[in-house]
């Protein structure tokens, strides 16, 4: 097995040892977006309208609270000096490390978003489009996540740094998903709004496991 | 060969040690000696790479290893403090993907026979949260009886091992010393730290002692 793939599956495994982590970030998404009908009142055209920015925003808490566990274990326990001594490229090791991330803290909150869509009583095409959307965005809140939890590892008080330095960088993820979605629920074509986003992937791909190695060796350092 | 030219490696704004010259070549053991705190840790972190010296620079096969971190890395074990386990894994596992990201092909097969060798055959298939801090310490430590028919330390030149034989009872102690001279022995190179005086027979052996104090006078 590729040094990849193993960080991958271990990462998988651990997960599933550690179920309630995983869980914990999916119940975050849920509750926050159940608080807002609570807090602003049933009426259903007000929901509609605010159901995109609800669920992103969420999605968005949820993601960066995941953040923490993304290096915080490995580098208590010493395997990330074994990673940055491995003879494969660090970034690469970052790229697993992200992906298993983002299977586990992600991809949960989309296969979830239907159902709160249909709590906030949005039309059907509105939810597919929120699905692409959250597929598209949310690996790009774990990568940019990762250079935020690397920069912050070992710090004291590190989880309000990593929401101070990461949610700015979150802003036009935001601003695009959430976008995308009102732009289908307004009979438009989301498609603007999701190339961008795809765009910001694609860029967010190159730079930032190469920006999360280097932090990485200055938290070894 | 390994060389350290003119290191300096500094703590804060402290001093650890500077100007600090030597080099290991193969069949050559270096102790690094000295009381706590004197930078023994912070010099084997620099040797490895994951530290910057503030002045010189570590030389592999006389070229800087900043210049070469991946072929480097292909020749160095490094076992550190800390243990690098996953306390939700089995020490097979463990050891597996150790063995994996180290670079090397690990069999499940050759994993366990460096179990059986370090004497934690046993609680391969426990979850190493379940083991006591020597057995965690014998498990970290198998990584080095990885592939031992072939040199050992699957193919690794040079190890650098920090207290490795913190935590070990008498028995284990003995086989490490005896593995460590085997790899030695077999023209290989092993940089390590230890507050208990060597009984490695029948190689070269270097000795260098860090003195803080010393340092801060000169």
């Amino acid at each position: 097995m590729s040094p990849f793939a193993c960080i991958v599956r271990r990462d998988l495994l651990l997960a599933f040892r550690r179920r309630s982590d995983v869980l914990n970030t999916l119940v975050f998404f849920v509750i926050v977006v159940s608080l807002f009908p609570l807090g602003v009142g049933p009426e259903p055209n007000q929901l509609r309208a605010m159901a995109p920015g609800v669920i992103w925003v969420a999605a968005l808490l949820a993601s960066m609270l995941a953040l923490n566990r993304l290096f915080a274990a490995d580098f208590a326990d010493g395997t990330l000096e074994q990673m940055a001594l491995s003879p494969e490229p660090l970034f690469l090791l970052v790229i697993a490390k992200v992906l298993a991330h983002w299977l586990v803290a992600g991809l949960p909150l989309v296969l979830i978003a239907p159902v709160l869509g249909i709590q906030f009583d949005m039309p059907l095409d509105a939810i597919v489009v929120m699905m692409v959307s959250l597929v598209l965005g949310t690996p790009v809140l774990s990568l940019i996540g990762a250079v935020g939890a690397a920069l912050t590892l070992g710090l004291r008080g590190g989880g309000v740094l990593v929401a101070l330095l990461v949610l700015p960088l979150y802003v036009p993820v935001l601003v695009f998903g959430a976008g995308a979605v009102v732009a289908s629920g307004a009979g438009l074509s989301a498609q603007a709004h999701l190339l961008l986003i795809g765009a910001s992937l694609a860029l967010s791909l190159v730079l930032s496991p190469w920006a999360t190695a280097m932090a990485l060796r200055i938290s070894l350092d | 060969m390994l060389e350290a030219y003119r290191l300096e490696g500094t703590r804060g704004d402290r001093t650890l040690f500077r100007g600090l010259s030597f080099s290991v070549a193969p069949a050559q053991l270096l102790h690094l000696a000295g009381a706590n705190g004197a930078g023994k840790t912070s010099l084997l972190r620099i040797l490895c790479g994951l530290l910057l010296p503030a002045h010189g620079e570590v030389r592999w096969g006389g070229q800087p290893i900043a210049a070469m971190r991946e072929e480097y890395a292909a020749q160095l074990l490094y076992i550190g403090h800390a243990n690098a386990l996953k306390d939700e894994l089995t020490a097979l596992e463990n050891l597996e993907i150790g063995g994996t990201l180290a670079g090397r092909r690990c069999t499940r097969d050759a994993a366990f026979a460096a179990l059986e060798e370090l004497g934690v055959g046993r609680c391969a298939q426990l979850p190493v949260r379940a083991l006591s801090q020597g057995q965690r310490r014998r498990v970290s430590l198998a990584r080095l009886a990885l592939g031992a028919g072939g040199g050992g330390g699957n193919g690794a030149a040079l190890w650098i091992l920090d207290e490795p034989f913190a935590a070990l009872d008498t028995a284990a102690v003995a086989y490490l010393e005896n593995l460590i001279a085997r790899h030695v022995d077999a023209g290989g190179m092993a940089v390590l730290t230890t507050h208990q005086p060597l009984a490695v027979t029948a190689v070269t052996m270097l000795r260098i002692e860090l003195d803080f104090e010393m340092d801060a006078r000169s």
